[in-house]
């Protein structure tokens, strides 16, 4: 029991990053209608920014603010830049274009950065605590507090603000949002920023236990494609919903199935992501929208 | 047309003379780029005939290329005979990634053959008696495993290896153009251009798509194949999530399509991390820049690519639009 308690823990720790990378795709999809597989790369960058930062000397949390600011920033510059004029062509195009983004930022990242890990602690530290017999990280838990806080602040910023309410609109009907006001080229240029801004976060939540290196973040981008999915690639909710289910099932998985290990761990994500296009492409956890 | 024919023959000509001022080194990188030239045909299918995009041609190389391994070294098959087996192993794992493709189309291969790309490398680890895990596996136990060790023509083994590879590639070519020519590929064409119009005209859709995936993953299977041969080692380290990706820059790159944007791209493939060498201040030693560029020419040919076709378009219809 002490066992399960512990996989549960370590997988809503990953299950969270991967609900936050979710988040930021479905983001980008309801506002843009584009899946971006660069989204994991992105938050590689801001990580390896973020870790910049600490390294010349700023404390932790001012230099996490300002890669959120920066990641916020640099999305939406994406967005204006690079997607935009391509926005009305075919969605392969555009898809094939964020393929272009990942290489590039991959590359850049590695290329300014160096190939090897980098020792980043982050604001949790590795030790354990012990309750009633299961021994949990302390990383391991603020990394769930932090993801689900994060993931609760931008349900709350789209139900709840004027600017969500402009996402929402901007996404579900572009030309009445238009005709009522709604600056919709902002509004999809704030998508990609604010869905960067939680990269940046679910990739500095990531770094620590995963190592920074430049191809941090590639599997857990499947990780997080495979959770989308599971939330029907349209719902913020199921994204993270999807996220911390399917953490909690490969760290269940590949820590009991002897047979799994850590090496199917992708092999059973795509699993997963196969069986959900199959049989149920609108996602289990998904809503039908209106 | 026989301009067409004419430039094609003098293509076979140069493709037949090539290897000969070479040295042996650069004939084997040669017929490796025999090898991604078929991975392009596969790729260039979807994307070009079925409207579909592959992120994942490089997770189909390496289920070819480890049948080829596993078939060589444990089984001590001869090179030539593992092409078919690597091509229907591929094939088959191509048409499980486009199953979800039928019931919902556009992003959902996109997604499971990224998935694939992502997922080989690790797998081949885990099954390490099979695999020989992150080590990998030396093809050859015996010399008469290859077309060299025969003494086939009484070629070098560099020489060998390109004719084998670059006629396997011209016979996947034209393969590929039959196929493209028959029926099947109106069908193809139909279904990419409205799904519904080609259901109306009793196109059967699953069918077409799916046969599109199968076709297009044992050509990467066969690609596969034939790098394992190319290079008589396969490793996990072969086959990176990169590579997969560099496949799609390589096919967009040809302009998604034509023999010679095929070749064009499995040049791009094989040989742009060196041109990025020439570049002052850039150390190649490290796999940052090749991959920066490889993505920095994608997108640079993403916004240019519009402009490009409807500059070409307009130049092929002011060319109708002259009188003769």
């Amino acid at each position: 029991m002490t066992g399960f308690l512990e996989h549960l823990v370590s997988g809503l720790a990953s299950g969270g990053i991967y609900g936050l990378l979710a988040l930021a795709i479905v983001l980008v999809r309801r506002t843009t209608g584009v899946i971006n597989f660069a989204q994991g790369e992105m938050a590689t960058l801001a990580a390896f920014g973020c870790w910049t930062l600490v390294d010349h000397g700023w404390a932790f949390w001012p230099a996490f603010g300002a890669t959120i600011a920066l990641s916020f920033a640099g999305g939406a510059a994406l967005q204006v830049v690079v997607l935009r004029p391509v926005e009305r062509g075919p969605l392969a195009g555009i898809l094939v274009l964020t393929v272009g983004l990942l290489l590039s930022l991959n590359g850049l990242t590695a290329w300014i950065g160096g190939g090897a890990p980098k020792r980043f602690d982050g604001p949790f530290s590795a030790s354990l605590v012990t309750v009633g017999g299961a021994a949990f990280s302390k990383r391991d838990l603020g990394v769930v507090v932090a993801s689900l806080a994060v993931a609760a602040l931008v349900g709350l910023l789209l139900t709840r603000t004027k600017l969500g309410l402009g996402l929402r609109a901007a996404s579900a009907s572009p030309a009445e949002a238009r005709l009522a006001g709604v600056r919709v080229g902002a509004m999809r240029a704030a998508g990609w920023g604010l869905a960067a801004a939680l990269g940046a976060v679910a990739g500095v939540l990531a770094a620590p236990s995963l190592g920074l290196e430049p191809n941090m973040l590639q599997t857990a981008l499947l990780y997080a494609l495979a959770a989308a999915v599971l939330g029907g690639l349209d719902s913020p909710a199921g994204a993270l919903v999807g996220g911390l289910l399917l953490g909690v099932l490969l760290d269940l998985v590949g820590g009991c199935v002897h047979w799994v290990g850590g090496e199917l761990r992708p092999a059973t994500a795509l699993a997963v992501l196969l069986a959900v296009l199959l049989v149920r492409p609108a996602g289990p956890l998904g809503v039908r929208r209106a | 047309m026989r301009q067409k024919l004419a430039w094609l023959a003098l293509a076979a000509i140069v493709l037949a003379a090539l290897p000969f001022p070479l040295s042996e080194p650069h004939t084997v990188e040669l017929a490796t780029v025999g090898a991604y030239f078929i991975a392009i045909l596969g790729v260039d299918l979807l994307g070009r005939h079925a409207g579909e995009v592959s992120l994942g041609h490089g997770g189909f190389m390496a289920v070819g290329a480890y049948t080829t391994a596993t078939l060589t070294a444990d089984h001590g098959v001869r090179d030539l005979w593992t092409i078919p087996a690597a091509a229907a192993v591929a094939g088959g794992v191509g048409l499980l990634a486009g199953l979800p493709g039928l019931r919902v189309s556009g992003l959902s291969f996109a997604l499971a053959s990224f998935g694939i790309a992502v997922a080989a490398p690790t797998t081949l680890r885990r099954f390490d008696h099979l695999t020989g895990g992150s080590r990998g596996i030396a093809l050859f136990g015996k010399s008469t495993q290859t077309g060299h060790g025969l003494g086939v023509l009484g070629l070098t083994n560099g020489q060998w290896l390109y004719a084998l590879t670059w006629t396997v590639g011209v016979a996947c070519f034209l393969v590929l153009w039959a196929i493209l020519a028959s029926s099947f590929g109106r069908s193809l064409h139909a279904v990419r251009d409205s799904e519904l119009a080609a259901a109306a005209a009793g196109v059967n859709r699953p069918a077409v798509k799916l046969a599109a995936f199968g076709i297009s993953a044992a050509l990467a299977g066969i690609a596969g194949s034939l790098l394992a041969i190319d290079v008589a080692y396969v490793s996990p380290h072969t086959f990176p999530i990169q590579l997969s990706l560099y496949l799609l820059v390589g096919s967009v790159a040809g302009l998604y399509g034509s023999i010679w944007g095929a070749v064009l791209g499995a040049l791009l493939v094989q040989y742009l991390s060196r041109l990025v060498g020439l570049v002052p201040h850039v150390d190649t030693s490290r796999a940052g820049p090749a991959t920066f560029f490889f993505g920095a020419t994608l997108v640079a040919l993403m916004l240019a690519l519009p402009l490009v076709l409807r500059s070409a378009d307009a130049i092929a219809r002011r060319g109708h639009a002259r009188p003769h």
